[in-house]
């Protein structure tokens, strides 16, 4: 197959594309909650992010936290943003960091004024972003202009032998164009840790991979109060066929194919190396490395599974394949690729990877993936530690 | 070509996986190794349903699970070839 050359994206005022045209209403914190969903009902082609933090963080945790929220208004598929607070200062903060892309963002801030004034006065500006992003058309765009990460859920044996594989193969063929590529899941590499740390592209990358994952796995180990092969592998997973953590691992690692990783990201962190493939220390818990990864400003999202994980992300569309036939059958409204053909070597792993190219550039240029018809919106804050 | 049951990644690996709805004891199996592109066959001893592995040899406790041509875990109870292998009879080497 020859791969499309193409597009069809939202060119944004930084130069980055954005594969979806959102205007968001984004609460700073908890108690902001409920502004920012009144805002959303009002006024047509918003949502609201509702999540449960941004109070009383503190250190390294709030750090994660205002890159996650300044991230996720910076991402290119978000349009315009209207950002909601319960204090001036962080709300500023936020606006003040989404402001440098160039594109429209205001603040407000609850203190003094009350739920109702506030709702009035974000609803217009509101208004004016949405009816503003409503004229914004998608425009032909490289390849080049997609960054793509990739995170597996409710895996079993199958992802291993297709899905991931096929992610993989995607990869190999979509890196030499200019795609940025970010994976990540540092517990779940785990068992494949030391083959995965080969794979980095300059000895740096290697070192700061191992030293990324001994921290998480002298973490993990230091809280765990039981033998951990009770969560990891998931009930789903040994469902699956899945019997250890290693076992996980390395189906998991076929999503990278051949490829390296050129630099390892904090959580959220923005890639600042160009083009290529990049490893993001993230939990493998999907909606936090999602929206972590989203953050980062990927702008669409490959997710690989086998006994059927439904998540979306709130800004991020998510395109889902699955490599078991069964999966593929009873949960069909959550598959938007089956490769389960490769099993019975219907299918080759190149046409698999081609099918996987085609189905993620229509998804970029604007078809609605299972996730986003389906509603999922999924956004999980990281948590490092308790707030104050 | 005949039906694939059994898909081995490397031909290392000393497991397969079924990939057929469920294999039944006494079934002569039919795998693929994907690594060299190469068909053994094999005879089933229990009932394993699809995504789950099956014992390419016969392993003592000790012994090494290899899949992908890794190291995948540990052999906690003896398995003939043919027999099911999943979390009771293999542990991690990790945790």
């Amino acid at each position: 197959m020859e791969i499309p050359k193409s597009f069809l994206g939202y060119k944004r005022e930084n130069g980055r594309v954005g594969t979806r045209n959102h205007v968001v209403i984004l609460p700073v914190d908890d108690i902001s909650n409920a502004c920012a969903e009144a805002v959303a009902n009002n006024i047509k082609g918003t949502f609201a992010i509702p999540h449960a933090y941004g109070r009383l963080q503190f250190g390294a945790d709030l750090e994660l936290f205002f890159d996650t929220m300044i991230g996720t208004g910076k991402n290119p598929n978000v349009a315009a943003c209207v950002v909601i607070g319960i204090e001036p200062k962080w709300t500023k903060r936020i606006v003040d960091a989404i402001a440098t892309t160039g594109k429209p963002v205001e603040g407000f801030s609850i203190e003094g004024s009350g739920d109702i004034k506030t709702i009035m006065k974000a609803s217009q500006k509101a208004q004016e972003f949405s009816q503003w992003a409503s004229e914004k058309q998608r425009e032909e765009c490289p390849l080049s202009d997609l960054w793509i990460s990739v995170k597996c859920g409710e895996s079993d044996t199958t992802s291993g032998m297709a899905a991931n594989p096929a992610v993989g193969n995607l990869m190999d063929k979509l890196e030499p164009l200019g795609v940025h590529l970010c994976f990540g899941e540092t517990s779940e590499l785990t068992g494949a840790e030391k083959v995965c740390a080969t794979r980095g592209a300059t000895p740096e990358a290697s070192k700061k991979f191992m030293k990324t994952w001994s921290d998480y796995n002298d973490f993990i180990l230091k809280e765990a109060t039981n033998d951990l092969s009770e969560s990891q592998p998931t009930a789903g997973n040994i469902a699956g066929g899945l019997t250890t953590i290693e076992e996980k691992a390395f189906g998991n690692f076929q999503k990278i194919g051949s490829r390296k990783f050129i630099d390892v990201l904090t959580p959220a962190e923005e890639p600042k190396k160009g083009p290529g493939l990049y490893f993001m220390d993230t939990s493998s818990a999907a909606g936090e490395c999602l929206t972590l990864q989203a953050a980062a400003g990927f702008n669409i999202h490959l997710f690989p599974t086998g006994q059927g994980n439904i998540i979306g992300n709130a800004i991020e569309p998510v395109v889902k394949l699955t490599g078991n036939p069964s999966t593929a059958v009873n949960m069909r409204e959550h598959i938007d690729l089956d490769v389960s053909k490769i099993l019975k070597r219907e299918m080759n792993m190149d046409q698999a990877g081609d099918e996987l190219i085609k189905t993620t550039v229509r998804a970029a240029s604007g078809r609605l993936t299972c996730a986003e018809v389906l509603g999922h919106k999924e956004f999980i804050m990281t948590k490092l530690f308790r707030s104050a | 070509m005949a039906q694939t049951d059994i898909i081995i990644h490397d031909e290392k690996d000393n497991v397969g996986v079924v990939v057929i709805e469920k294999i039944t004891p006494n079934q002569k199996c039919n795998c693929w190794i994907m690594e060299n592109d190469g068909s053994v066959t094999i005879d089933s001893k229990n009932e394993i349903p699809l995504g789950h592995k099956i014992a390419m040899i016969d392993f003592k406790e000790g012994d090494t699970i290899l899949k992908y041509g890794h190291d995948i875990g540990k052999v906690v109870k003896p398995i003939k070839k043919g027999e099911h292998v999943h979390v009771h009879n293999v542990k991690t080497k990790k945790w």
